[in-house]
């Protein structure tokens, strides 16, 4: 689903260089559920970036379903941002004058669809996450944990092969947490890849495999034990972690 | 995706309507002030009587002063006009399907047993050709006779505005007004006409509204009517009467003449080179001869009528709108910056940065309708405001009038001004706001 070799990626500011990744490599498979751990300023946020295409990288080749990513341009770019990847973010980043419906809405206008199949999927969408009844609130009108949910909604609601959660339970009280989390292994049991980060240790257990990462590489050291660990279950698809040289 | 991007636009200009207000007024007071300019500019540039440019000629002659030219400035010129003695011997010429001499002079003008109070007058003093040659409208009868010319017999056209004034609008042909105390009768009263610039006598500025009353040329000499436009000499003279006026160098009499071909062309211009070829072998003057025939768009020219005041002005108009869309678009990206962190979360969920610069760029074309429109209007209330200050006789269409009316070629060119210049300064906001890394904003939303 997802392999990246030797990506490095730096911020340059005047003179001052920052290497956010260095020569990093990771796999993912299909249907896995990956947690990104580590330290703030690790960076966690600029490997989702790139993996989202929301970034470019400077050197090391992406290949996103199968397909290098390295040098498309920002249409094509975009367009398999919108057709094959879901971002859930921390801070929901729903759109505040539009109501969920439109919300939700909102990638798939960049589709194309038809009317009609744009609204059998909001709906769809919106029943999986439990907000049917909420459709024409306003993202102020709904408590943080139906906010993400409506956040969750307009990720699946593209029908994403994978999806990115940024610290999706951030914002959330710990029972809205749970009910997030299990929302999100549903999904994943639907067949949807995830890569979660999160600095919740309970949570990054319930993954299947935890990438740590370390000043922008990964980190042999596991801190928490995931899912697939403690229960010897094994992961749906490839689950080697390429640790840089 | 075009109604999705104006559904969206609508709600981008609710989101902030302060900030809203301001583009939209920057962009409309800018237009406002373009369209009140350039409405302004046509009205006092445009060539009223266009469609007979090719036939109607104003008539100059070049008796100057031998040591030095009329006009320093344009030396090949000769006078705008003609001394009375050349205007009424060239006037004798029977090649012209029309023609006309005239100068405009001032009368008191009243009518007996009415409440009116006697008027201080513009008149005309023309011959019979004036309505003819320059198509002007009667509304009830119409001009006086070839004899009444140099009779002259005390026959009057009076504008509508007059007529209103002395007969309360009825039909007046027949009635008899007092001019400088001598009777006349109303032969034709004169229907709306006011041609902007004043091209038919550029003496007395182009904005000149038309003379209220018009009599046979005749009267000039008999009534020893002076000019009441500019009368230039050069050479001294020993003037004691008005006869010694009329023989003089003065130059004061405008001709035209309406040749309505090449051939009538040429054969009044060999006629004016004769005329001119003996008036200088019989010691006249001195001058290399001189005459020419000029078209209404290049006696405009010629004239000055549109001064680089004018072109200064509508440059300066332009600025203001420069200066208007320069405040437009710092709101603008101020506006799109604002909203930066949605434009995140929809780069994020698949919009490309062409998408991103068409709903911004369509954002940006809503701004510029609707301020295109409200600059109209103001532009509309300018103009009108511009009406109060010329005092016109209500009654006289075109003229002060015609600058309070915004025209559609006027509205055509407002509306793509504003529509090209808005979105020329949305541009580069609506681009600049497609190449900010989304990134920057998902965490800071």
């Amino acid at each position: 689903m997802l392999e990246m070799h030797g990506i490095s990626k730096i911020y340059r500011v005047d003179l001052i260089e920052t290497h956010a990744l260095r020569d990093f490599s990771l796999t993912v498979g299909d249907g896995e559920f990956v947690a990104v751990t580590g330290p703030s300023g690790s960076g966690k946020t600029t490997f989702m970036n790139v993996a989202g295409l929301l970034e470019t990288f400077d050197t090391g080749t992406y290949k996103l379903d199968g397909e290098n990513v390295s040098r498309l341009s920002d249409e094509a770019r975009s367009k398999l941002r919108n057709e094959k990847i879901g971002f859930i973010f921390q801070s929901f980043n729903l759109i505040p004058d539009l109501d969920i419906f439109d919300n939700v809405d909102v990638p798939l206008r960049y589709r194309s669809l038809a009317k009609k199949d744009r609204e059998q999927r909001i709906k769809s969408a919106l029943e999986v996450v439990g907000l049917s009844s909420r459709m024409h609130h306003m993202p102020s009108q709904l408590s943080g944990g139906q906010q993400q949910r409506a956040a969750i909604a307009r990720a699946l609601a593209g029908d994403p092969r994978f999806l990115l959660a940024d610290e999706p339970t951030g914002n959330v009280d710990s029972l809205m947490a749970r009910q997030v989390m299990d929302l999100l292994e549903q999904i994943n049991e639907m067949g949807t890849t995830i890569i979660m980060v999160t600095h919740d240790p309970e949570l990054a257990r319930r993954a299947h495999r935890n990438v740590h990462i370390v000043d922008g590489q990964i980190s042999d050291f596991k801190p928490y034990e995931t899912r697939e660990n403690s229960l010897m279950k094994p992961a749906p698809a490839a689950v080697a972690a390429m640790s840089p040289a | 995706m075009f109604s999705y991007y104006l559904q969206l636009a609508f709600r981008n200009l609710r989101r902030n309507p302060g900030l809203t207000a301001l583009m939209i007024g920057a962009v409309a007071l800018g237009i406002a002030v373009c369209v009140m300019t350039l409405t302004m500019y046509r009205a006092i540039s445009g060539n009223p009587i266009w469609w007979k440019n090719d036939v109607l000629y104003a008539v100059t002659m070049d008796f100057w002063d031998p040591q030095q030219p009329n006009n320093e400035d344009k030396p090949e010129l000769p006078p705008e006009q003609l001394t009375y003695r050349d205007a009424m011997a060239v006037y004798r010429s029977d090649i012209p399907k029309h023609k006309v001499i005239m100068h405009k002079a001032v009368g008191i003008l009243s009518v007996d047993g009415q409440q009116v109070k006697p008027e201080r007058t513009a008149t005309r003093v023309t011959t019979k050709d004036f309505f003819a040659i320059f198509d002007v409208p009667f509304q009830y009868g119409g001009t006086w006779t070839d004899a009444a010319d140099f009779g002259p017999e005390p026959v009057m056209v009076i504008s509508r505005g007059m007529n209103e004034k002395l007969f309360g609008g009825v039909n007046s042909v027949g009635r008899r007004v007092r001019w400088n105390d001598h009777e006349f009768r109303v032969v034709g009263v004169r229907d709306n006409w006011m041609p902007l610039p004043a091209f038919y006598d550029v003496n007395n500025g182009s904005l000149e509204e038309p003379e209220d009353a018009y009599i046979p040329f005749g009267w000039n000499a008999a009534l020893e009517i002076y000019s009441a436009g500019n009368t230039n000499g050069w050479k001294p003279e020993d003037i004691k009467t008005f006869q010694d006026f009329l023989n003089s160098e003065d130059v004061w009499i405008q001709m035209w003449v309406e040749l309505p071909d090449a051939a009538a062309h040429d054969r009044f211009k060999a006629f004016l080179d004769n005329y001119a070829t003996q008036q200088k072998q019989g010691g006249r003057h001195s001058r290399p001869i001189n005459n020419r025939l000029t078209k209404p768009d290049q006696w405009l020219v010629d004239n000055g009528v549109v001064g680089n005041d004018d072109r200064v002005l509508v440059g300066l108009a332009f600025a203001f709108l420069a200066v208007c869309l320069l405040n437009t678009v710092g709101l603008l990206l101020a506006k799109f910056l604002n909203n930066a962190p949605i434009t995140g979360v929809r780069r994020a969920l698949g919009a490309s940065r062409r998408q991103i610069f068409m709903q911004h760029l369509v954002e940006v074309g809503v701004i510029s309708s609707i301020g295109a429109l409200l600059g109209l209007a103001l532009g509309g209330l300018l103009l009108t405001g511009l009406r109060a200050l010329y005092t016109v006789d209500p009654t006289d269409a075109g003229g002060a009038q015609a600058l309070a009316h915004v025209d559609v070629t006027s509205v055509v060119t407002a509306l793509g001004l504003a529509f090209f210049a808005t979105i020329a300064a949305g541009l580069y906001p609506a681009w600049r706001i497609g190449r900010i890394p989304p990134a920057s904003y998902l965490k800071a939303q």
